[in-house]
Parts: structure tokens; C-alpha cells; sequence
């Protein structure tokens, strides 16, 4: 049964320097990195130290309250450096490749045969558990949970983020290996989107329930997908996991290896040639930064897209979860009159002497200038016009703000993430850190009833 | 850029860099982020942001405002020689560019206008950056849009002292008390028209003040009327009331400095819909409200419910779509009742917040001879209201929340069954 869903509301962020379809192999990464940021509200424990050899898919560190779930190394080779922070946190792991790699066996998994327990065992085991989310809260699944329902979005709609159509390319094995995997783990379905013209890979896959998507972002984004198609109660759970990571988790259950490849767009109009890399997670991202150039130096490297993608640096590591990486000019200078004079090179919603409206399929360059101060929210009823949820955005940020918890369940916060609220952000007056606030409200709501 | 400029910039960029944390920081920033926009770049959340700033979002008023204010400046001595040849029964034809837009009538706007702008940006922009310095928050722009509606809104004579002394109270009672801009809850320029009205009735009202020098010349010979369309039908002077329908639209008659021209006004707020500044929701459902209510008061006359007599046939049997023409309906419904922060936040909440005002507007107007012009005080009723409006329209977003859930799958964990307690909890 195949549901079209249409989004009308929202807003297409066109850029400069999208990312030809054409891929290129990354210069080998002497160091691999895992970041852990990436790993929203886990507590690592660690089972190797500094010094010891590896294998690609060998365990790192485990997560503190549910000691099965391992996270493992992307490839082999020694860990060279564990980085701590204030009161010894662990900020990353560092490991020095070898030349040649190792990978541990686990063996081939016919998930088809498996019952969900089994499933479960295995990805924890094996690495792969980390790629599965769970709303509310966004955070990694909690793997005793019982979900209600996976999503799957594999329409990208996202500015100069990694298409998914494109990098899914003949990779219909693994991803039906993953879904079938997956399709046990839920007594519901597994919904999976693609854009209406797409030849998405996922569209001809079994053991699934397609819906085909059309509208701007964020109709691609998989919160905006899940309120429209069987949207979160209280109580109720909802994994996501994104196309990309099912190709790794489809590959070790045929082969039985953990293959941290990544094909990744690199984009931004700080690229010279922007186009995708194969490389693997936690590779340093200059490996293929400068392999396609960079037009000036004062510029600003993204672990994932320019709405919700985390700053980092030309020597910063692609981050666990992201296949794209975007290098985009700091705004750091001042402008002269810059609130009162018309404005030709930027995006805004609001007729106010700007002039996007006119030409919507135009590109622009965007650097990263706030456009303006932080301020009290003033202006009303513009959310709403690029927020597609059933939900009121600004009265439920102002419900995280006061953390009124009864206000933000009610007005269903388990329904979103922060990355929902990366729209709302980028077109706010006020220039409120919609995303930091929302990510706030999500954790407070965990501690207290979560 | 010449190296001239680019010094200057850097120079500026020193100074803030100089400012930083000191108590002054406040008020260097405001002229700085005047002059330039900031140098700020993103550190949380979305890596670019839109164009918009609040600066740009109210300079936009002040925009729709200016032709507002221009024609107010004419018409300021207009009303003023054609009010002392009406005393001297020298009859004379309009002409928009020989007694309309002269320099004559302009320089009346000049001493008369003029100062109570300057009075009211002063004062009240002071008081912004002493509470700012004060409380170490930025200097908010919500005041550049107040200081422009201020002298638009009030009586030509109005003495300076007394807007001085107004724009204070509104100012810090109306918003700073509350947090500032963004956080009142009673649109500040008109709790300054409204302490206006209160502490000093006899300037506020009656049939003297709308007109330049009508007050000074009361009892001497050289008398003149500055009586109001409104003022005249609520005194029943149907006689007296010589103003054509085109002199009421394009605003020939005597009124608050800014509020008598419909024409300018309307060309404003679709200035303000096609800008998307203000909400057409608002505008469109107040138009509507007040519609209706002149209407029912026209079928009250018409049924013969009260007489000639009676203290309101004079405005209750004025033309209904005749409101929006005189007083200050049209220029409250664009100006005022728009405030995203003390009206409605919600789009359904909008249409009923905006058909309340244009509702209670002309139902005051009509039930108040004494003061025929309820405007303000309509606008400042709803915007108390409005949070009340609000809860009831995200209530029902609750409540449809509510029922799904009560027919939602919540899955028992593995581990154990505390779901179905859950649920039983929250039901």
C-alpha cells in the first residue's frame, strides 16, 4: 500500500556548489576519528586502550547503561590517542591505520531465518546498532524497546546534502537485506519514502510500505514524514535509520564484515570541483577537501549540511552519521546599512525589501553571518509557513524555554528533532537557536519521564 | 570601498571590541548595529540564516508610516486656514496643489508636527537605552516603530511636556517592566495614547483640539471650530457636516495628526500584506468586524428601534462602510492591531482577535458620545485578551493530540510492560 504525501509548507534553500554526480576516490586517511558527539546522551566505557592494535570492526567502547551495545572501530589499525575533555570526559578516539586492513568475521546472517532477538543480538554485537534511532528524544534506539514503526527517508531534500538516489546506486542487495532485518524488529511496518520522479533503488525492494514524496524541504526529512504518516503518541516509538547506514548494516549481514565505506558529496561554494568521495567514517575530512580545492581561505567546514550539519575543521573527522560535507565562506564582516538596504543575494521568506521571491530557483552564495542580532521573538505566524508538522512551532519552543514539561508533551515534542526545527531556525527574525533549544527541551523531557 | 570607509569600519570594530563588557556596551552597540550590520557568524544550530533581522522587519513599518506622516504635515495647516476662513464664511474650492500642498500648510506640520516626533523619539528612545544600560541587553528596535505611531496618534495641540511625560509611563510601564520588546503585553504606543487620554481628558477630546490653535483662540473673536466627523455626528450635528466622502477617504478632514487619511493608510497596510510584515488576518477580520457592527446599528434606524432624538441616531445611523472612512479605525487595524507582540500568535486566533477590534471599535465609537472614538481602547481590550484567544485555539491542537493518542499502539517493551501503565497515567 503506497501513500503520496504532498508538502506544500516549507522552504527550498537553493546553493551554490552542489556536488556533481560523479564519484572520486579519497586520499587514504593516515588517522581515523570517532567523534563522540555524534552519539547523543551515551556515556562511553571504554574496552581497548591507548596502544593496542584493532581490527575494522573490532570494539572501541560501550555504552555505559546497556553494556551490550558496542561501538567499533572503522578500520584497523592502533589507537593512537584517547582525547579528554573537562573532568576526563572522552571527547574522541583516534586510531593510526594500518596499511593493510583487517576486519573481524562475524560470518553471514540470513535475517529472514533470525527471530528479532537474534537480529538485535547481532547488531549490537557486530557495531551496527549505533545507525538505528529511535523518537522521541532522538537518540540512539534503545534496543528493548518495541517500536511501532521504522521510517526510512531516501528523498533528499535537505541544501547540498549527499542525494540519495545517487549514492543508493546498485545497492539494492544490501538495502533489502537491511529492510528485511529491520522488518522483524517491528510488529508495524517499515515506511519507506522517495521523491515521486525518483529511480531511488529502495523503490523496488519487498518487505516494505513506499510513499512517494513530493513538496520543499523538509518534506525529505524523515520527522516531517513520520507526522504525516503515523505521527508519534505519547508512550509510542518510532526508529528512523537513514538510507546509507542500511547499506552498511545490509553488507554485514551477507558478507559478516563491518564496512565503514561512505560514499559522501562534498559541497558548498567553497569547493572548487564539489562532487562525492568514497571514503569511510571518520576519515580526516582534508583527504578530499583538497582534492577538489577550495576557492579562498577564509571558509567554514560542515560535518553534514548547512542546516544541521556540526562545525568542524579541514582536519576535523567525517562524522559517524554523515554523508555529506560542506565548505561554505565565513561571514565575518560588518555591512554597511545592512538592515535598512534592499537585499538581491540572500534568502528570506518576507518580501521586506528582499528579493529571493522573485526568482526562486535562483542559487545563492550564503556564508555564515547571523544577518542580524539575537532577539526576544517578536514577529508571529512565520513559522508556520515553512513548518509542515501538525504543531505549533513557536509555542512549543517557548514551552522547552520555560521547561514547562506538561506544555511540551502536550504540544508533542515526542514527535520532532532538533534537525525540525533547523527551518524555523535559519528563517527566525529573532535569531533564536531554534535547534539548541529544542535538543534542551528533548533532554530535560528524557531526564524526567524518558 | 575607499580606505577612508574601511578605517572607519575597522575603527568601529576596535571600539566594540573596547566597549566589550563595560556598562556602555548597550548604547555603542545600538548606533554601531545602525550603522553596520554585525560581524556575528553562526555557532549553534543552522550554519546559514535568512535575510531578515528585526531592524529590517520594522523599518518596514516605519516605511508604510512616512507618506502617513508627510500628508499629516499638510494637512495639518490645511485644516487650520480652512477652519479660520469657515469662521470668517469665506467660502473656498479644494485644490490639491493651490490649498493643499503648499508650503504654507507644510510649514504648520513643520512647528507643529515635527516636534511632537522629535519629542517622542527622544524621550522615548532615551529611556530604551537607559534601561538597556541599566539591565545589559541590547537597545530593542520595538521603540523605532512606537516613536513614529506616537505623534500620529494624538492631537495636533498636544503640549510637548505632556507627550514627554506619556512616552515615559508607556515606555516603561507598558514594556520595559514586562522584559522589553518582544515580552509587553499592551501595545506600548497605545498605553501612551491611552495615559494620554486619562491624565488629561480636556486635551484629548472634545471639539477644540483637532485643529492647530483652535484651543488658544476659544472665546476670542478669532474662534475657530476643530470639530471632528465623529465628534459632530455624536452631537448630532448632522447639519454641520459638510465633508464629501472623498474629503473622509483621501483624509481632508480634521482628525489625530495621522489617522485621517484612509487612502494612504490603506496603500500602507497593502504594503504591509505584500511585505508580509503584518498580518492580513488581522487587517481583513478587523475590516469585517467592524462591518458588521455599523451594519447592525444601520438596522437598528432602520427598523425604527430608536428616534431622531436619541442620543446616538447620529452615529448609529451613519453609512456602516463609513466608519472605516473617519477616526482612527483605519489606521488602527493597520498599524496597531497588527503588533505581533500584543496580538494574536496564532493564525486562527487572528481572525477572532482582528473581528473583535473592528467589532468593539465601532460599538464604542457609537456608545460613547462623550468620546466618539473607541479604537484604542478595542485594540488595548483584545490585546488582553489575545493570550486568552490563543490558549483556546492550541487547546484544541492539544486535544486533537489528546484523542490519537487514546487510540495509539503503545507497544510493551521487551523488558517489561510499564506501557500500559503509562497510558492509564496519562488518560
Amino acid at each position: 500500500m503506497s501513500k503520496d504525501i504532498r508538502i506544500r509548507k516549507g522552504l527550498n534553500i537553493n546553493l551554490v556548489g552542489a556536488a556533481e554526480q560523479t564519484t572520486a576516490k579519497a586520499v587514504l586517511s593516515n588517522v581515523y576519528a570517532i567523534n563522540l558527539e555524534d552519539f547523543h546522551g551515551i556515556t562511553p566505557k571504554m574496552l581497548v586502550k591507548q596502544g593496542v592494535e584493532v581490527k575494522a570492526g573490532e570494539g572501541l567502547f560501550f555504552n555505559k547503561s546497556n553494556p551490550e551495545m558496542v561501538f567499533v572501530s572503522p578500520v584497523s589499525g592502533e589507537l593512537v590517542e584517547i582525547e579528554r575533555g573537562a573532568r576526563r570526559k572522552i571527547l574522541s578516539i583516534k586510531i593510526l591505520a594500518d596499511k593493510t586492513q583487517a576486519v573481524v568475521e562475524h560470518g553471514a546472517f540470513d535475517a529472514a531465518k533470525a527471530t528479532s532477538s537474534q537480529i538485535k543480538a547481532h547488531l549490537l554485537k557486530t557495531g551496527c546498532w549505533p545507525f538505528i534511532k529511535q523518537r522521541p528524544y532522538d537518540i540512539i534506539a534503545n534496543p528493548d524497546t518495541n517500536p511501532k514503526s521504522i521510517f526510512i527517508s531516501g528523498y533528499t531534500t535537505a541544501p547540498l546534502a549527499a542525494n540519495s538516489d545517487y549514492v543508493l546506486q546498485g545497492k539494492e542487495k544490501e538495502l533489502q537485506a537491511a529492510i528485511t532485518a529491520l522488518g522483524k524488529l517491528t510488529p508495524g511496518a517499515v515506511h519507506v519514502s522517495v521523491g515521486v520522479n525518483s529511480n531511488s533503488p529502495l523503490s523496488g525492494l519487498s518487505g516494505l510500505e513506499l510513499h512517494k514524496v513530493s513538496g520543499p524541504h523538509p518534506a525529505g526529512l524523515v520527522g516531517t514524514q513520520i507526522n504525516k504518516i503515523d505521527p508519534i503518541n505519547k508512550g509510542e516509538v518510532v526508529w528512523t535509520v537513514s538510507p546509507q547506514d542500511l547499506v552498511l548494516i545490509g553488507e554485514l549481514f551477507l558478507t559478516g564484515k563491518f564496512n565503514a565505506d561512505r560514499i559522501v558529496a562534498l559541497a558548498g561554494s567553497s569547493v572548487k570541483t564539489p562532487k562525492y568521495y568514497i571514503t569511510k567514517i571518520g576519515a580526516e575530512i582534508a583527504t578530499f577537501l583538497y582534492g577538489s580545492g577550495v576557492n579562498n581561505d577564509n571558509f567554514r567546514v560542515i560535518n553534514g549540511d548547512v542546516l544541521t550539519g556540526s562545525k568542524s575543521r579541514p582536519d576535523g573527522h567525517l562524522g559517524y552519521y554523515n554523508n555529506t560535507v560542506t565548505a561554505i565562506p565565513e561571514g565575518d564582516d560588518y555591512e554597511l546599512f545592512g538592515w535598512a538596504l534592499p537585499v538581491f543575494n540572500k534568502i528570506s521568506t518576507t518580501r521586506a525589501l528582499t528579493f529571493s521571491w522573485l526568482n526562486p530557483k535562483k542559487k545563492y552564495d550564503l556564508n555564515t553571518n547571523t544577518n542580524g542580532e539575537h532577539r526576544a521573538f517578536v514577529v508571529t505566524g512565520q513559522y508556520e509557513e515553512v513548518f509542515p508538522m501538525d504543531i505549533f512551532p513557536m509555542q512549543l519552543l517557548k514551552a522547552c524555554m520555560i521547561k514547562d514539561l506538561d506544555e511540551m508533551e502536550q504540544l508533542g515534542l515526542y514527535e520532532v528533532a532538533p534537525e525540525d526545527f533547523a527551518l524555523t531556525e535559519f528563517i527566525c527574525i529573532s535569531k533564536q537557536p531554534h535547534q539548541k533549544i529544542i535538543r534542551e527541551g528533548l533532554d530535560l523531557l528524557y531526564k524526567e519521564i524518558g | 570601498m575607499s580606505d577612508k570607509r574601511l578605517t572607519f569600519k575597522k575603527r568601529l570594530h576596535i571600539l566594540k571590541h573596547h566597549y566589550r563588557d563595560k556598562k556602555m556596551a548597550p548604547a555603542f552597540n545600538a548606533i554601531h548595529t545602525f550603522l553596520f550590520s554585525p560581524d556575528d557568524t553562526t555557532h549553534s544550530g543552522a550554519h546559514v540564516r535568512g535575510a531578515d533581522d528585526l531592524k529590517r522587519t520594522m523599518n518596514m513599518v516605519i516605511m508604510a508610516l512616512i507618506p502617513v506622516l508627510l500628508f499629516s504635515m499638510f494637512n495639518a495647516g490645511y485644516q487650520y486656514y480652512a477652519a479660520i476662513d469657515v469662521a470668517n464664511n469665506v467660502s473656498r474650492e479644494f485644490s490639491l496643489w493651490e490649498n493643499f500642498l503648499t508650503w504654507d500648510n507644510f510649514w504648520i506640520g513643520i512647528i507643529k508636527v515635527l516636534p511632537l516626533v522629535v519629542v517622542s523619539y527622544g524621550v522615548g528612545l532615551l529611556v530604551e537605552f537607559i534601561f538597556a544600560i541599566i539591565k545589559g541587553h541590547e537597545v530593542e528596535e520595538g521603540y523605532l516603530v512606537t516613536g513614529m505611531l506616537v505623534p500620529l496618534i494624538v492631537p495636533i495641540d498636544t503640549p510637548l511636556w505632556m507627550l514627554a511625560v506619556a512616552v515615559v509611563f508607556g515606555v516603561v510601564i507598558g514594556k520595559e517592566v514586562f522584559g522589553g520588546t518582544g515580552m509587553n503585553i499592551l501595545n506600548p504606543a497605545l498605553t501612551i495614547r491611552a495615559f494620554l487620554f486619562f491624565a488629561y481628558p480636556t486635551w484629548m477630546s472634545g471639539d477644540k483640539v483637532w485643529v492647530y490653535q483652535a484651543v488658544e483662540r476659544t472665546g476670542t473673536p478669532d474662534a475657530i471650530s476643530g470639530e471632528t466627523v465623529l465628534g459632530a455626528l455624536a452631537q448630532n450635528h448632522l447639519a454641520e457636516l459638510n465633508y464629501s466622502v472623498s474629503d473622509m477617504f483621501f483624509g481632508f478632514i480634521p482628525g489625530s495628526v495621522g489617522e485621517t487619511s484612509t487612502f494612504l493608510i490603506l496603500l500602507g497596510g497593502l504594503f504591509l500584506i505584500y511585505t508580509k510584515i503584518a498580518s492580513w488576518r488581522i487587517m481583513v477580520s478587523a475590516v469585517i468586524g467592524s462591518l458588521v457592527m455599523g451594519y447592525i446599528f444601520n438596522l437598528v434606524v432602520d427598523l425604527g428601534v430608536i428616534s431622531e432624538a436619541s442620543n446616538f441616531y447620529g452615529l448609529m445611523s451613519f453609512e456602516y462602510w463609513k466608519h472605516l472612512l473617519v477616526g482612527g479605525l483605519a489606521f488602527g487595524i493597520v498599524y496597531m492591531a497588527t503588533d505581533p507582540v500584543t496580538g494574536s500568535q496564532t493564525n486562527n486566533g487572528k481572525w477572532i482577535y482582528g473581528f473583535f477590534i473592528g467589532f468593539m471599535s465601532v460599538m464604542i465609537r457609537v456608545f460613547n458620545p462623550a468620546y466618539p472614538e473607541g479604537v484604542f481602547l478595542a485594540i488595548l481590550l483584545m490585546n488582553v485578551f489575545a493570550p486568552t484567544i490563543d490558549h483556546y485555539v492550541v487547546k484544541a491542537n492539544i486535544n486533537k493530540r489528546l484523542k490519537r493518542f487514546k487510540n495509539a499502539t503503545i507497544l510493551p517493551k521487551d523488558s517489561d510492560s510499564r506501557a500500559e501503565e503509562l497510558k492509564a497515567e496519562t488518560i
